[in-house]
C-alpha cells in the first residue's frame, strides 16, 4: 500500500452562498507528482485553497503527514511543510525578486547551495534579483512564485496552473524545472489544464467535476486510454492540449 | 541548467518611463518654485516654505500610521483622530508635571521634557491602539461600512472620555522657552518650533523608510500591504503583524498630537477629528499604503496651504481639496499606490 502524504476525506467547502466542494476524497502519495485535472469551475483551485486553510472546509477531514490540518490557521499549515503557488502567482510586486525570496525563507536565511540551484533552474531569478518583482514578465513571475515555494525543503508543494497564460517556450522551461524538482524528495500536487504538461509530469491523476473527484488512478492509465479521457474531460481536454 | 531555459536580458527603462516614475518627486520642488515666483519676496517665501514644511511633516507623522493601517489591514479607521487628541492631552499632562524643566532656560531640560512627553504619549496611544484593535476593529475586519461606523463611535467615546478626564474646555499648551521665538535668516524670521518639527518629521521619515526597506518586519509589512493572504501562505501570522502595525500607527498619531498641540498651543478633544480631513487628503494623494507617497502628499498639502493663505486667503480653504482632485485626475490611485492585489 502506497505511503499517503495527504488525504482529503469528504471535504465540503462553501464560499458565501455557493457550495463549491461537495465531498472531495483525494489521496496524494508521498513522492512524485499528483495531478488534479478538471474543467474550469470544477473546484480544483478551491481544493488547494481548502488544503492551505485559505478557505475553511465546512465538513470533512484533511490529514497531512499523519496530522489533521483542516481548521488550522494557514501559517501553521505552511509551517507543517506545505508550500503554495497560487493561480495568480501571489508575488509581491513592490518588493524586489531578492526580497520576495528572503520572505519565503521562513527560517530567516536562505541556504546558499539551494539558492544557486534555484538560480540555475530559473536564470531570471539571478538576473533580476534586485529588480521589483512587478516588472517581471508573466513567465518570470511564475518562475519566482515556484522559486519561493522551493527555497526551503518542503514535504508538499501545491501548484495551481503554472502554465496558464504562458508562451510555449516558457511552458517547456517550466516543465523541465518541475521535472528536476520531481527528482528531489518533494511531493507535488499540480492543478493543470494543459494535458501535455500534466501527462509529462504526473505519476497519479485525479479528475474533478462539479466539486467531486470523479476519477483517480495512474497517469499512465489515463494517458493510454483516449476513451477514458474523452469520457472524463470531453471537449475541455481537447481545447487545452 | 534546463535545456529549454529562456535567457533573460536586462533592458534599461526609457527616459520617458523614468520621468513618469520620478514625476511625483518633482512636485514639491516645483510647487516651491512656483510659490517663489508668485510671492516674489524671498524672505516671505522662505518663512512660508518652512512653515509649510513643518505643517506638512506634522501631518505626515499623523498620516503615516493611517496609510499603513489602511494598506495592510484594509481598515478604514475614522477613529485615528482620537489618538491624536489623546496624545496631545497626555503630552500636556507630562509637560505640566515637568513644569520645572519646561520653564527652565536650559535647552537640554526643555528638550528632555518634550522628549518624555512624546514618549509617554506614544506609549499611552500605542496601548490604547492595542485595545482599540482588539475590541473595536477586530470584529469588523472585511466590513468597510461597519468599520466606518464603529471607529466613528470609538472617536466619539474617546472625545467624551477626554472631556471627563481633562474637562471640556480648550487648554493652553505653552512651548518651552528654547522652542519659542524665531531665528533670523537674512530678512526672514523662522520660528524655532517649525524647524524642530521639520527635524522630527524628517528623522521619522528616514527611520520609517529604513525599517520598511531594510528589516524583516518592514518587508513583511510591505508584503502584507500588497497581499496579506500570500504572507500567511508563506507561514507568517499576519494578525500579529496587524496588531503591531495598528499599535505603531496609533503611537505615531499620539506623537503627531503632541507636535500639533505644541504648534497650535491650544488643545481640545476635537483637535484630532479636525485635522483628520487633511490627514485623509494626504493619504489619498499619496496612494493607499505608501509611506513615500504620504510624505510627498503631506509636503504638497503643507506648502500649498501656507502659500495660498498668504496669496489668496479665501481660496486657501479649498486649495488642498483642489490639489487632491488634480492629483487623482492625473493618477487615479494616488501618487504611489501600493494596495493593488486585494
Amino acid at each position: 500500500m502506497a505511503d499517503i502524504l495527504l488525504r482529503l476525506a469528504g471535504v465540503h467547502t462553501h464560499i458565501g452562498p455557493y457550495h463549491i466542494l461537495q465531498g472531495v476524497d483525494l489521496e496524494v502519495p508521498r513522492g512524485g507528482v499528483s495531478v488534479l485535472l478538471g474543467r474550469n469551475g470544477a473546484g480544483k483551485s478551491t481544493t488547494l485553497r481548502s488544503i492551505m486553510g485559505l478557505w475553511t472546509p465546512s465538513a470533512g477531514e484533511i490529514h497531512f503527514d499523519g496530522t489533521r490540518i483542516d481548521g488550522q490557521p494557514t501559517p501553521a499549515i505552511s509551517r507543517a511543510g506545505i508550500a503554495y503557488v497560487p493561480e495568480n502567482m501571489g508575488i509581491f510586486a513592490d518588493l524586489t525578486v531578492g526580497e520576495n525570496m528572503t520572505l519565503a525563507a521562513a527560517s530567516g536565511t536562505m541556504d546558499p547551495q539551494r539558492l544557486s540551484w534555484i538560480k540555475e533552474l530559473f536564470p531570471p531569478i539571478a538576473t533580476f534579483w534586485d529588480r521589483p518583482a512587478g516588472t517581471l514578465s508573466g513567465g518570470q513571475k511564475q518562475m519566482l512564485s515556484v522559486s519561493r515555494a522551493i527555497i526551503e525543503p518542503r514535504k508538499l508543494i501545491l501548484i495551481d496552473e503554472p502554465s496558464k497564460g504562458l508562451a510555449p517556450a516558457i511552458i517547456r522551461a517550466m516543465t523541465d524545472a518541475l521535472r528536476q524538482l520531481k527528482e528531489t524528495e518533494t511531493t507535488i500536487l499540480l492543478v493543470e489544464q494543459n494535458f501535455q504538461m500534466a501527462k509529462s509530469l504526473g505519476d497519479t491523476v485525479a479528475v474533478m467535476d462539479d466539486g467531486r473527484i470523479v476519477h483517480a488512478g495512474t497517469m499512465a492509465e489515463l494517458a493510454a486510454d483516449n476513451g477514458l479521457q474523452e469520457r472524463l474531460m470531453g471537449l475541455s481536454l481537447e481545447v487545452h492540449q | 541548467m534546463s535545456s529549454t531555459a529562456i535567457r533573460p536580458k536586462l533592458v534599461a527603462a526609457s527616459p520617458a518611463e523614468r520621468l513618469k516614475s520620478a514625476a511625483p518627486l518633482l512636485l514639491a520642488p516645483v510647487l516651491a518654485g512656483l510659490g517663489l515666483v508668485a510671492i516674489g519676496d524671498g524672505a516671505t517665501w522662505l518663512t512660508l516654505t518652512v512653515a509649510g514644511l513643518a505643517m506638512g511633516l506634522m501631518i505626515f507623522i499623523m498620516a503615516s500610521g493611517l496609510t499603513v493601517v489602511f494598506g495592510l489591514m484594509d481598515v478604514i479607521n475614522f477613529g485615528h483622530g482620537a489618538f491624536v487628541s489623546v496624545g496631545a492631552f497626555v503630552g500636556f499632562t507630562v509637560l505640566a508635571w515637568l513644569a520645572g524643566w519646561t520653564q527652565s532656560p536650559a535647552v537640554m531640560l526643555n528638550l528632555l521634557a518634550v522628549f518624555l512627553a512624546i514618549l509617554a504619549s506614544m506609549a499611552v496611544t500605542g496601548g490604547i491602539g492595542l485595545m482599540f484593535e482588539r475590541v473595536i476593529v477586530a470584529p469588523v475586519y472585511g466590513h468597510h461600512l461597519k468599520q466606518i461606523l464603529v471607529t466613528m463611535g470609538g472617536l466619539i467615546v474617546a472625545q467624551q472620555l477626554i472631556h471627563v478626564i481633562w474637562g471640556p474646555d480648550a487648554i493652553h499648551l505653552s512651548r518651552p522657552p528654547s522652542l519659542q521665538g524665531a531665528v533670523i535668516f537674512g530678512e526672514a524670521a523662522i520660528e524655532k518650533y517649525r524647524l524642530f518639527a521639520v527635524a522630527v518629521g524628517l528623522v521619522l521619515f528616514v527611520a520609517m523608510r529604513h525599517v520598511l526597506r531594510s528589516t524583516r518586519v518592514g518587508l513583511l509589512v510591505r508584503a502584507g500591504v500588497e497581499n496579506g493572504e500570500m504572507v500567511e501562505a508563506l507561514g507568517y501570522r499576519i494578525r500579529r503583524l496587524f496588531l503591531l502595525v495598528f499599535m505603531a500607527g496609533s503611537a505615531l498619531a499620539g506623537l503627531g498630537g503632541v507636535m500639533w498641540g505644541l504648534y497650535q498651543e491650544t488643545i481640545t478633544a476635537h483637535m484630532g477629528s479636525e485635522i483628520m480631513v487633511l490627514v485623509f487628503v494626504v493619504v489619498i494623494i499619496g496612494g493607499l499604503g505608501s509611506i513615500e507617497g504620504c510624505f510627498i502628499g503631506a509636503l504638497l498639502v503643507g506648502l500649498l496651504s501656507n502659500y495660498m493663505a498668504f496669496l489668496a486667503p479665501k481660496v486657501a480653504l479649498v486649495s488642498t481639496i483642489a490639489l487632491m482632485v488634480g492629483v487623482l485626475m492625473w493618477r487615479p490611485q494616488g501618487l504611489y499606490p501600493v494596495v493593488k492585489a486585494k
